[in-house]
């Protein structure tokens, strides 16, 4: 099982890295959902890890609240393109000043 | 485990495509991949229905949002290589880096003992299984869900919600603010120029010419011209003499097909000749 849980870690950490690295707010919400994704791998591994399926029910709740997420996510970000005419999310800096 | 070992590879290196391909479309495909894989990887893992869920919910329904999203917001919004706050890319290629050698060093000390499998706690199906604990000791969080879900339907519909502050433009205004505009800078009034028709490029990617042989920069979308696809016109005219060398090289062994094509009927002959025309002007 180890391999998976590794291979779970290893995606994570390249989301957690897109975040801080990418600067367009659509692939930073790319690279949550690759965080979401990784830790979805890890939760069904460690269900046949222990032979139960509550793991794969996690994953599967998991499942739906990315999904509710992005439609939120996304419908925010058009919101902002449509008043700045951009998606970058250093130009969403209002609250800054 | 074979399976595994094919698909992790590629999986990595789509994940890490995701954080360094400039253009947003080709990161939402490479991520597309990812998912994918994993759905393979659920299936390995004896979670048949995760599999399905995964293919159909993240690959069909969220990776289509997003590229619906981009297409929206358009090709322009690429990522600009300029940095806002120094050093910002080194330092998170280092945290990253550190993240994933902190995890790596913990995950290291874990030894797990051999996987009991789900062969047992799938015995009644799989679907089944989860259906039981689903509905039994998760239906509050279950329903949780559902009332998540209509919430999230009904932000995304106030958020996507335009409220109307002026009154719709009607015909009249546009025209009069076309000749406001001619009036103040001298814009131009009358319709933009169409596309460029020529012998074998009738495409919306070919721009009209100028008297003067110069493209014609109004008659192709800007879309086009901010993605680089605009056809040139010398690149069009080294089109037309590979045709023409063309024509000259079969000339002889096909005249006599020409000349049955001529006799057929009238119209193939017809239509080379406005070509000749062209070639020679």
């Amino acid at each position: 099982m180890t391999p998976y849980i590794v291979l779970s870690a290893i995606l994570f950490a390249i989301g957690a890295a897109g975040v801080l690295i990418r600067r367009n707010a659509i692939v930073v919400f790319m690279c949550v959902e690759l965080m979401l994704n990784a830790s979805n791998l890890a939760l069904v591994s460690f269900a046949r890890q222990n032979g139960n399926l509550e793991g794969q029910v996690a994953a599967f709740f998991v499942m739906v609240v990315a999904a509710a997420e992005v439609v939120v996510g996304l419908a925010i970000i058009m919101t902002i393109f449509r008043t700045r005419r951009s998606a970058s999310v250093d130009d969403a800096s209002l609250l800054k000043y | 485990m074979i399976a595994f070992w094919v698909l992790a590879p590629i999986m990595v290196l789509a994940a890490l495509g995701v954080l360094f391909v400039r253009k947003a479309v080709h990161a939402a495909l490479l991520l597309a991949v990812v998912m994918i894989s994993l759905a393979c990887l659920y299936a390995v893992l004896e979670a048949p229905f995760l599999f399905a869920v995964q293919i159909i919910v993240y690959t069909g329904a969220i990776m289509m949002l997003f590229l619906f999203v981009l297409m929206l917001v358009g090709v322009d919004s690429s990522d600009s290589v300029v940095e806002t706050i120094r050093g910002h890319r080194v330092t998170a290629t280092v945290l990253g880096v550190l993240f994933a050698g902190v995890l790596a060093v913990g995950l290291g000390q874990v030894s797990l003992a051999p996987a009991v499998g789900l062969t047992e706690a799938n015995a009644d199906g799989n679907i089944e299984g989860i259906a039981a604990i689903l509905f039994s000791d998760y239906v509050l969080i279950f329903e949780a869900t559902a009332a998540l879900l209509v919430t999230a339907a009904l932000g995304a519909m106030v958020l996507a919600h335009r409220e109307r502050i002026e009154p719709k433009a009607t015909q009249a205004d546009l025209a009069s603010r076309r000749m406001a505009a001619y009036a103040d800078r001298g814009e131009h009034i009358a319709p933009l120029p169409a596309p460029g028709v020529y012998a074998r490029h009738n495409a919306v990617d070919t721009p009209a010419l100028l008297p003067d042989g110069s493209p014609a920069p109004t008659s192709v979308s800007r879309v086009l011209t901010a993605r680089g696809t605009v056809r040139s016109a010398p690149d069009m005219a080294d089109d037309i003499d590979a045709v023409r060398r063309q024509m000259s090289g079969r000339a002889e062994p096909e005249t006599d097909t020409s000349r049955e094509a001529v006799q057929g009927d009238g119209v193939p002959g017809d239509s080379q000749r406005p070509d000749r025309g062209g070639e020679s002007s």
